[in-house]
């Protein structure tokens, strides 16, 4: 760590691509974090249209069955990996020294590594279509042993899963240590914003959880090609060993998700209700506590595998109760906006977005941690409905609100408000009408992950077709927002938004400068 | 950053790391952690013959035993109960036979899995003597008659009356003709 | 402004095609269950409904009210209380109660899913890529089920049909009023046979059995599909459940034993080549159409082409064996000597032979068939 020495004190950087190679900055890396995340989106957005293509009528009209089962794996995996964690380990570069005080992260050179990991793993997931036998066709949840009868393309996911397990895992040890190590004087651990306490949560979730799916992937791996049976009956091994192990991680990493998006909307909900957080010792107990039951009702999402009716008891209760942190957080976020004095931008709109649709997919998860009704539901496009709403209305919805609350910040120019809002109001409408329509196609049964359905269910899946064409072009104009902004938006006053009140809006000028907080600040 | 600074992350850098690879590590701890459990709870039955503590018989209960069989993989073979349903009494020594033939012409070394509905009955059903305890070759177009002692506890839940035993035969390879692999190995063992 | 107005037009479109669905009869929640648990899961979903529609009000109709009443044009001034420890403690420890009243009705009806006791009848299913096999453990009767719905209408050359996708050569026939329960495993990979109106979904494992029941309180025909994603034809795998009332059942068993299915043949006579390709047929379409698909063109090199084929146009003797072993080289080609009868396995490889744009002329016979398994 001798170089990060030397680095800190280098106020010359190199310009033009070289920059972003080399670079150390924490907003550097934020901002390369936050267009990768962006690109991977559009990415895994087209392979959402192909699959919406698809089930727009009955019939197979555009794709064959395995590509669209390649689609399926592909969308999630992207979306999960390359763009959902990436745009909010950005957020996390940007704004947690600067809301704690610090002059970068870190390890700058590590943090560096970690995003540059990402590019080569997210083209393994591009490239792993274009092999013989194409991509993998198993789900982004890859269960044994479909993972087994697979072509190569299986193991350039397991290899990109690999590589963007490391680099979630240096970044989140990094996030850690700046949130440990590197508070300026003052800045106790319970006057930290409560962006940085969902971030120090999410790391260590991170850092649990991530090592477990490596684990997962390299027993994959072995199966395939070493003689291993770790989930093959034949040789002592169990197909269900493989959805233990896996929803070890992959229940915490439905948190790792939605955490650090309860963090943007708990930094921007008080802002523009000019009235502090409610409840911010409540927050983060609910939030600790969400974290740590999250790690205990794994198998909430496997009721049809035949466990003992005891298992099943037990993870019903424990997954109803996490209900009760989730509704202090929800009822948190109602109460700072109760007699405060609201504004209405476009980061609000998001942050109302979210607490709406968030709490309905968080409702359906209620409905879902009912065993009997979810040996129903499991497997139909009801469970598709419900993670939708928890990862687009939930997590891309913060982020939206995330980027519009502090783009003044980062760039120091301000965007369109009117196309903001449009960019609002297209986004919430024709996601409902994507996702709301799906929950009835899962209640009459029909199964997700079929290229191909029934004629009960052709109405439906034309409306969510629409639905989704819309959303997918409410995201170019997002883009055009962000190029307009950044080219020719207006000079954005010093404090845009009344009520926000953390280091970076107080103490810092906007844009924010290229160094920050090289002598912390000092925090009463 | 002073020095005292740098020293502390590289601590936390340290500690965090050591986490990590704890947790890679107790993703493969959940194997053995699983099977535990599955033998515990009677779900899988590991493939070893049981102690039977109590063989008192209870003649005033009755369970329906229904027993099952598969063969699996891409050969042409058959596994099959000799008799699908017998009615025994709680701590009698039950005797069944399996049918096993070859009707391919290379021999084959196979591995029978147990496996009980409803999966809590297994662990009050112990096995003596079972095929499964050990792998089985089999030659080229050869029958043979494969034997299990089995006893059911009396300890079985009152509300079991019906407790079907279930062998899957797997091939494990040494078939005289090793696939030559699209698929890698491991598939089918 | 133009933003107010376009929501206006939005919520009056929404508007009427919320008034559109309710008049169309759209299937917009759980369908009605045909048994006495899947009656209880029904009515467990419509009280979890109930309360959540509550809470759902009552949490938006605050935030819906402070949105409009305590904005900063309409000139609220913020307050500036930040906690309230008493109803704090309230909202944590009521939904606490709540969840309890729903945990009760839940547990119920989870022991009764999970008591797979003292049934009438067991069947055990099996998961194939990509049918399934049901075998009646009590009745000795066994068959394989794989969807009927011909390729040309899932291709878009003909009209779909009614049951389109959820049509079946040979249905699982079950008596009325009979706790029927259901073992299921698989012989490659994951799959679950589920049936919505009869509330089952199981997993099917390969090399492990499960368990799960119904006992069906109405005749009629009940549709449902394979669950767990288990391939390329996954979606292609359909269940169809006739419940029939018992003596109905009885005739069906008695037929399924006398005629033995396409099974029986006769040993002294030569079948002809049409007889054969004509019987082949069916069998192609049920278990060989998925992958080398109607016309025999195949999805090469996965699924190499029949048409022309190395082996189809080769040596009759390799193209039973590969039908009847499978292939050494290629895993995807499964063996059908376990799945077929000699009589079955004889129909396709002649109607392969001879149908799909070949023409040898060859044949083989069922008795040809008997001997190779030897």
């Amino acid at each position: 760590m001798e170089a990060v020495h030397e680095h800190d004190h280098s106020h010359d950087h190199p310009t033009g691509l070289m920059r972003w190679v080399t670079t150390t900055n924490h907003k550097d890396i934020g901002t390369m974090y936050l267009w990768f995340s962006f690109a991977m989106f559009m990415v895994g957005g087209v392979m959402a249209l192909i699959i919406r293509t698809e089930l727009f009528q009955p019939g197979l009209q555009v794709v064959q069955p395995e590509f669209f089962n390649q689609m399926t794996t592909l969308h999630g995996l992207i979306m999960v990996f390359g763009a959902i964690m990436p745009a909010f380990v950005g957020f996390a570069n940007w704004q947690i020294p600067m809301m704690i005080g610090a002059p970068d992260m870190a390890f700058p050179r590590m943090n560096n590594w970690s995003f540059w990991l990402l590019p080569p793993a997210g083209t393994l997931l591009v490239l792993s279509m274009f092999v013989p036998g194409g991509s993998a066709g198993v789900g982004w949840t890859m269960y044994a042993p479909l993972t087994v009868q697979q072509g190569m393309g299986m193991d350039l996911v397991i290899f990109a899963v690999h590589i963007l397990g490391m680099s979630s895992i240096m970044g989140s040890i990094n996030i850690v240590t700046t949130i440990l190590n590197l508070r300026a004087p003052g800045m106790t651990m319970m006057k930290m914003p409560l962006f940085v306490w969902t971030w120090l949560i999410t790391a260590y979730l991170l850092i649990a959880a991530m090592p477990v799916l490596a684990g997962a992937v390299t027993m994959t791996l072995t199966d395939r090609h070493f003689g291993t049976h770790f989930f093959n009956a034949a040789g002592g091994g169990d197909p269900v060993l493989f959805q233990h192990i896996f929803w070890f991680f992959g229940h915490p990493e439905v948190y790792i998700i939605a955490i650090p998006a309860f963090g943007v909307i708990s930094q921007v909900i008080p802002a523009f209700s000019r009235k502090p957080l409610f409840g911010y010792a409540s927050m983060v107990y609910a939030t600790a506590s969400i974290a740590i039951l999250s790690f205990l009702v794994w198998a909430h999402h496997m009721y049809t595998v035949g466990m003992p009716v005891e298992a099943q008891l037990y993870y019903m209760f424990a997954t109803m109760l996490i209900a009760v942190p989730t509704g202090v957080k929800v009822f948190n976020w109602v109460a700072t906006m109760w007699k405060g004095s609201m504004t209405f931008e476009t980061p609000m709109l998001f942050a109302i977005g979210f607490l709406f649709l968030f709490t309905l997919g968080g409702f359906t998860g209620l409905v879902l941690a009912l065993t009997p009704v979810d040996v129903q539901l499991h497997d139909t496009y009801y469970v598709v409905a419900h993670f939708h709403y928890v990862m687009v209305a939930g997590a891309l919805f913060s982020a939206f609100a995330g980027v519009y609350f502090w783009l003044p910040k980062w760039i120091g120019k301000m965007y369109d408000e009117t196309l903001g809002k449009w960019h609002f109001w297209l986004s919430i409408i024709f996601f409902n009408l994507t996702f709301f329509v799906q929950h009835f196609l899962g209640l009459a049964g029909m199964p997700r992950r079929i290229p191909d359905y029934s004629l009960q269910f052709a109405d439906f899946n034309m409306i969510s077709s629409i639905g989704a064409f819309g959303f997918g072009l409410s995201q170019l104009l997002f883009l055009y927002i962000l190029i307009k902004a950044i080219r020719s938006g207006e000079k954005a006053p010093e404090k845009p938004w009344d009520g926000a009140d953390t280091l970076e809006w107080t103490h810092l000028p906007t844009p924010a400068p290229y160094h920050s907080f090289e002598t912390p600040p000092t925090v009463k | 950053m002073s020095q005292s600074v740098l020293k502390r992350n590289r601590e936390t850098l340290r500690k965090l790391v050591v986490v990590a690879l704890l947790m890679f590590g107790f993703g493969y701890a959940l194997v053995p952690l699983y099977e535990k459990i599955c033998e515990v709870t009677g779900i899988n039955q590991v493939v070893k013959p049981d102690t039977v503590v109590n063989t008192q018989v209870d003649k005033s209960r009755t369970i329906v035993m229904e027993f099952d069989a598969n063969a699996r993989g891409d050969i042409a073979w058959e596994l099959i109960p000799r008799e699908r349903k017998r009615t025994v009494h709680p701590g009698e020594l039950v005797h069944v036979v399996f049918d096993l033939k070859n009707t391919t012409d290379v021999s084959v070394q196979a591995q029978a899995i147990p496996s009980f509905g409803p999966q809590r009955a297994g662990l009050h059903v112990k096995k003596l003597e079972c095929f499964c305890f050990t792998q089985q070759e089999i030659r080229a177009g050869e029958s043979r008659e494969l034997p299990v002692v089995l006893v059911v506890e009396p300890t079985i839940p009152q509300d079991v009356h019906t407790v079907t035993l279930s062998y899957t035969m797997f091939e494990v390879g040494g078939t005289q003709e090793p696939k030559t692999a699209m698929r890698p190995t491991g598939g089918n063992g | 402004m133009r933003l107010k107005a376009f929501s206006r037009l939005l919520f009056l479109a929404t508007a009427m095609l919320m008034a559109g669905l309710a008049s169309a009869e759209y299937q917009l929640n759980l369908k009605p269950a045909k048994t006495a648990l899947g009656e209880a899961v029904y009515d467990l979903h419509t009280l979890v409904m109930i309360i959540i529609t509550v809470i759902f009000i009552g949490v938006f109709g605050f935030m819906f009210y402070a949105i409009f009443k305590h904005r900063k044009s309409v000139g609220h001034q913020a307050a500036h209380f930040h906690e309230n420890t008493t109803v704090e403690i309230v909202w944590t420890v009521i939904p606490v109660f709540i969840l309890i009243g729903l945990a009760w009705p839940a547990t119920k009806a989870l022991l009764e899913m999970r008591d797979t006791s003292a049934p009438d009848m067991t069947i055990k299913v099996t998961g194939y890529q990509w049918k399934w096999g049901y075998e009646y453990l009590d009745d000795d009767v066994k068959f394989y089920s794989s969807l009927a719905t011909p390729r040309d209408q899932i291709q878009g050359d003909a009209e779909k049909g009614e049951h389109y996708l959820l049509e079946v050569d040979k249905p699982l026939v079950v008596p009325v009023g009979k706790k029927v329960r259901i073992l299921t495993t698989a012989n490659d990979v994951l799959h679950a046979w589920y049936v919505p109106e009869l509330a089952v979904k199981q997993d099917a494992i390969p090399g492990f059995i499960r368990d799960t029941w119904f006992q069906a309180e109405e005749t009629g025909t009940f549709r449902g599909q394979c669950a767990e994603l288990c391939g390329k034809e996954h979606g292609f795998m359909p269940i169809v459940v006739n419940v029939v009332s018992e003596d109905d059942y009885k005739i069906w068993v008695a037929e399924q034993k006398s005629a033995g299915g396409a099974a029986a043949y006769d040993p002294g006579k030569t079948y002809s080549v049409a007889e054969l390709t004509s019987a082949g047929e069916a069998v192609y379409k049920a278990h060989c159409v998925a992958c080398h698909q109607p016309n025999g063109s195949g999805m090469p090199p996965t699924f190499p082409a029949l048409t022309g084929g190395m082996i189809s146009t080769g040596p009759i003797a390799n193209h039973l064996d590969i039908v009847l072993n499978g292939s050494k080289k290629n895993p995807m080609m499964a063996a059908f000597g376990a799945q077929l009868s000699d009589m079955e396995i004889a129909a396709v490889v002649t109607y392969e032979r001879n149908a799909l744009g070949n023409s040898l002329g060859d044949s083989l016979q069922p008795g040809e068939v008997a001997a190779a398994r030897k």
